[in-house]
């Protein structure tokens, strides 16, 4: 039987989602017989490959790299899902977005003025977008699993229907928060 | 009192004359999701989630601000009722910064549950990330804009059960907020009793208490609790 081919991204998130997905514990172990895990910041992969099933990402788009990354994976893959509120809806991530001054006064506020000791910009990394995005105002998205993080039971509940085939209900389900 | 008999969802009902949809359905264990509705003061209409179909219209009316009427067949729970409300729910987040993970509410929020129950799972809204203020002048009750929903209750509840109207709404659609007196920081309002009853009715976090989880804080049912004392102290 072939695999399902599933990646996970890491955008502008705490990695807590990805946290919660490794505490649905034993069922780990029959989700590896289903699936093959072909991208994710658990495995040491460096490109987006072709043809993936499922595609889980956690995390808002706050930078350029990522704004790449999800275009390339959203082009490569069946079905992709929002996993937790940064994904769904901007959560924390996007609290900048009520400082209506820009990226850069994001940066100030944040390594200049409150820092404690040796105040610099960061300079090695990718520039910041105006705004952090949640993935349905860049790509469509297909599921939406909301929650921070969501919880290890509603992830599992998720892919179980996926994998089998079903569209998962969220009536009562799904909570934000 | 003459009474009224009507059909909810298909199922007999018989009122007293004058009473709203929304009670009809509630005394007869049908529930219509509220969020501006507060047993106790008056409705006002303002959230839009209890509407409902009435057959021989096209038209979708507000159950807690219309009456029942005799023959009518009320549809609470249709298709096009249940996208209505998650559409609502979801314009709700949309206007102001709801961000359950950072917020005082979260587990203990009316708007958050019911976005659970509507299984609202995102927002097909772009937010507008407002930048309104957030009072924290007064000993002990905070206001922060950014979370209201404008559903009114804090005015009601001050207005017509402590009595004093200290709160109020200033500007209109979307930049409406809730002011203190004349648009005054909470400590120097002389009208405020410091009742927290306004805390006690907010549905999501925009007003709390300073210190104290909005769980233990909140009692919807003060309202209704002290006019039915007040009735039956005149009965």
């Amino acid at each position: 039987m072939n695999k399902v081919r599933v990646a996970t991204i890491w955008l502008s998130g705490c990695s807590g989602c990805h946290m919660s997905f490794l505490d649905q514990d034993e069922f780990l172990l029959e989700l590896a017989k289903l699936v093959r895990f072909v991208y994710s910041p658990l495995i040491d992969v460096k490109e987006f490959p072709e043809n993936v099933d499922i595609t889980i990402v956690e995390g808002a788009v706050g930078n350029e790299e990522q704004l790449e990354l999800l275009e390339s994976a959203r082009k490569r893959t069946k079905q992709l899902i929002a996993l937790g509120d940064c994904a769904v809806h901007g959560n924390v991530t996007s609290l900048r977005n009520a400082l209506k001054k820009g990226d850069r006064a994001v940066l100030e506020r944040a390594y200049l003025e409150l820092a404690d000791t040796t105040p610099q910009l960061p300079t090695d990394v990718s520039p910041l977008l105006k705004k952090a995005y949640p993935l349905n105002e860049i790509v469509e998205v297909d599921h939406f699993i909301p929650g921070c993080p969501p919880p290890a039971p509603l992830i599992k509940y998720v892919l179980t229907e996926l994998l089998a085939g079903r569209k998962p209900v969220m009536e009562s389900k799904a909570k934000f928060g | 009192m003459k009474s009224v008999k009507l059909t909810i969802d298909g199922k007999a009902v018989e009122v007293p004359d004058g009473t709203t949809i929304l009670d009809a359905a509630r005394a007869n264990g049908i529930n219509i999701p509220t969020l501006c509705h507060l047993e106790g003061v008056k409705d006002y209409g303002g959230c839009r989630l209890c509407l409902v179909e009435i057959k021989g219209s096209s038209k979708v009316f507000p159950a807690c601000t219309t009456p029942v009427a005799p023959g009518m067949e009320v549809t609470t729970n249709s298709e096009r009722l249940r996208e209505y409300r998650k559409m609502t729910v979801q314009l709700l987040l949309s206007e102001r910064a709801h961000i359950c993970s950072v917020c005082v509410a979260n587990g203990a929020c009316e708007l958050q549950s019911l976005a659970s129950e509507l299984g609202v799972d995102q927002l097909i809204f772009e937010r507008d990330w407002p930048e309104l203020s957030v009072d924290l002048t007064h000993a002990y009750l905070v206001i922060d804009r950014n979370r209201c929903i404008l559903c009114t209750r804090c005015i009601r509840v001050c207005d017509e059960i402590e009595g004093v109207h200290t709160l109020d709404l200033m500007l209109r659609g979307k930049e409406t907020q809730v002011v203190i007196d004349l648009n005054e920081n909470w400590k120097n309002a002389p009208s405020c009793t410091g009742c927290r009853k306004c805390a006690k009715v907010c549905p999501v976090g925009a007003i709390y208490v300073k210190g104290e989880a909005l769980s233990s804080t909140k009692d919807k049912e003060v309202a209704k609790f002290i006019t039915e004392r007040r009735r039956s102290a005149f009965e």
